[in-house]
């Protein structure tokens, strides 16, 4: 025999109503004004998200096919057709070789903040000097890589470009990696300390390792950033209409360096080149943001 | 270091460890490993435990009890030096081990810690499976081949093996805390360390886990010597040979120091405690 319970609805007789209904009105009213309020803050963050993608997508799409990635530069700004290959080169060149020196050199300035100098006053003068370092405009770094390098060695190159890139990306990956590492708990310090482990092997084997991802994502947004660097690029790197795969020698481009150039003209067809351009460095930076995440899953460690 | 026949001991009244008296199972008379004389641990300037002098046993359970910061923590830390991190700690007088002072200048606090390991009160696997959890101190510590011979017997004399080995490769932190706790136990008997420091390793457990630890203790004492702060005064009762009550005194100028009230065989401590204090504390009218 099945018994079937009335639905409990109202409360016994003296027992407390639970129902949504025996809330105060002032509390409903402020509980659907705060749900309204997120719900109108996610879509005026995605608005702008969805509209710059599709313009994007829409005007750039137009020119994208695989002679725009592969075809030189034309000359002439008002002639159609074309491609974007070197400014494409030049950007995974020079963003490359940039990560390449700032994110070691980040994270092991953030292992020597976090582990090691801690407190102590050159800690905190090197934690000042990223802060102020966040803080200076790209057009500065580049005009001090191009006194400090390129005047040197005569010639504008990728290269240069590259080290503007990487003194932009430097503060950024030291001051998150140093917050991922701060994150790690103490009680997994003291346990591999506990065991005879010296404090590199602790920092190597469980420190690091615990902090890896968080420390990915910091490095991800400082590659982003500078991948969509124009002015240091425009001023150390020069311009380039063939690809130059050499870092080292000869003038360079990349892509946000050629949006800034196309788009600044009149005419049509460079315009719909800077749009091309424009998707072209939102996919490679996707394309980035992926690799790194999948990178970063090898290393992370599984919950279960 | 701390070759079993240095012998650094001058006072009459310590024991002397004769070498090569390791055998499992000694009388609670059995010779201490481990010697603190007159130990005070600062920071900075703050004495936070004054003249702390009592032995370990070798192969015994020894419990330190005492209300909240009685500084028996401060002192189980000071036995391998896990204090040295912290800025401005210092330790005064002797900490012996084998005869051999810990706190000597020439001592390498890296090997001390390899001879004495420690469990801690939270549990704390690293995230890593419950294999390399067991193998880290056996890789750190340069021990090769047969890892898996050794990671097995790590967790079978921590009564872990029959609960986790079909899931060795799995995450250490899908283990329930009392299953963490011994996979810490196991990750410190590993590298087969003379004496095991344990900081209130079953705060953090329900009474089941608490009684699995508790016999597990008593098993590993035929090869360990432990020592195990608590603030439990059953479980000091249960589980220990030796117990050292530690109580707060405060000092003509009002600031609050740890000190050592007594020490003794436990069942002597629990039933007729010469001091005063330790009687009020173990039969509940103070702490």
């Amino acid at each position: 025999m099945t018994v079937t319970a009335p639905p409990a609805t109202r409360p016994a007789a003296g027992g407390p109503d639970l129902t949504r209904a025996a809330l105060s009105g002032r509390r409903r009213f402020t509980n659907h004004l705060a749900t309204a309020a997120i719900w109108a803050a996610v879509l005026l963050a995605v608005i702008p998200l969805a509209l710059v993608t599709y313009t994007v997508i829409s005007k750039g799409g137009g020119v994208m096919s695989l002679s725009f990635l592969t075809e030189d530069i034309p000359n002439s700004y008002r002639r159609v057709g074309g491609g974007m290959a070197p400014a494409i080169v030049g950007t995974l060149l020079i963003t490359g070789a940039a990560a390449l020196m700032a994110i070691p050199l980040g994270v092991f300035g953030a292992i020597y903040l976090n582990e090691y100098g801690k407190q102590r006053p050159l800690a905190r003068v090197i934690r000042l000097m990223a802060d102020v370092m966040t803080g200076v405009p790209s057009i500065v770094m580049g005009l001090f890589v191009y006194i400090s390098w390129v005047l040197l060695v005569g010639q504008q190159t990728g290269f240069a470009g590259a080290l503007a890139l990487a003194c932009l990306m430097l503060p950024v990956v030291i001051r998150s990696s140093e917050e991922m590492l701060r994150l790690v708990p103490e009680e997994l310090r003291q346990a591999s300390m506990a065991l005879g482990a010296r404090k590199w092997k602790t920092t190597l084997t469980v420190v690091l390792p615990a902090a890896i991802s968080g420390i990915t994502s910091g490095s991800l947004l400082a590659v982003a950033r500078a991948a969509g660097e124009t002015a240091p690029i425009i001023i150390v790197t020069g311009i380039v209409f063939s690809p130059n795969w050499n870092l080292f020698d000869g003038s360079n481009t990349a892509l946000p360096a050629q949006i800034f150039r196309n788009a600044s003209t009149s005419f049509p067809a460079a315009q719909d080149r800077a749009w091309g351009a424009a998707l072209t460095l939102i996919v490679i930076v996707l394309g980035f943001t992926i690799i790194a995440r999948f990178i970063s899953s090898r290393f992370a460690i599984k919950e279960r | 270091m701390a070759s079993n026949d240095t012998d650094l001991t001058t006072r009459p009244s310590v024991t002397v460890h004769a070498p090569g008296s390791t055998a499992s199972g000694v009388e609670p008379t059995g010779a201490p490993v481990m010697q603190l004389r007159d130990v005070s641990v600062y920071y900075g300037s703050y004495e936070a435990v004054r003249g702390t002098t009592m032995p370990i046993q070798q192969n015994q359970v020894t419990a330190m009890i005492g209300p909240s910061g009685c500084g028996k923590s401060t002192v189980l830390r000071a036995l391998n030096r896990m204090n040295d991190p912290i800025p401005g700690a210092r330790v005064s007088g002797d900490v012996l081990f084998h005869g051999q002072d810990l706190y000597a200048r020439d001592v390498d606090p890296i090997q001390v810690r390899r001879r004495i390991g420690m469990v801690f009160q939270k549990p704390n696997p690293f995230p890593k499976s419950i294999y390399d959890n067991v193998a880290y101190g056996l890789r750190i510590n340069g021990i090769k081949g047969r890892l898996d011979d050794h990671v097995e017997e790590a967790l079978t004399k921590a009564a872990l093996w029959d609960e986790v080995k079909d899931k060795v490769r799995k995450s250490a932190l899908a283990l329930s805390g009392g299953q963490q706790q011994r996979l810490c136990i196991a990750r410190t008997i590993a590298v087969k360390p003379e004496v095991i420091l344990m900081d209130e390793p079953c705060s953090a457990l329900d009474p089941i886990a608490t009684a699995k630890i508790e016999d597990l203790m008593f098993e590993l004492t035929s090869d360990y010597t432990i020592v195990i702060v608590t603030h439990n005064m059953q479980q000091a009762a249960r589980v220990s040979h030796y117990t050292a009550f530690f109580t707060a005194e405060v000092d003509d100028k009002q600031v609050r120091h740890g000190r050592l009230v007594e020490f003794s065989q436990t069942g002597k401590l629990f039933t007729n405690p010469t001091d005063k204090r330790t009687e009020d504390y173990i039969t509940g009218r103070f702490g």
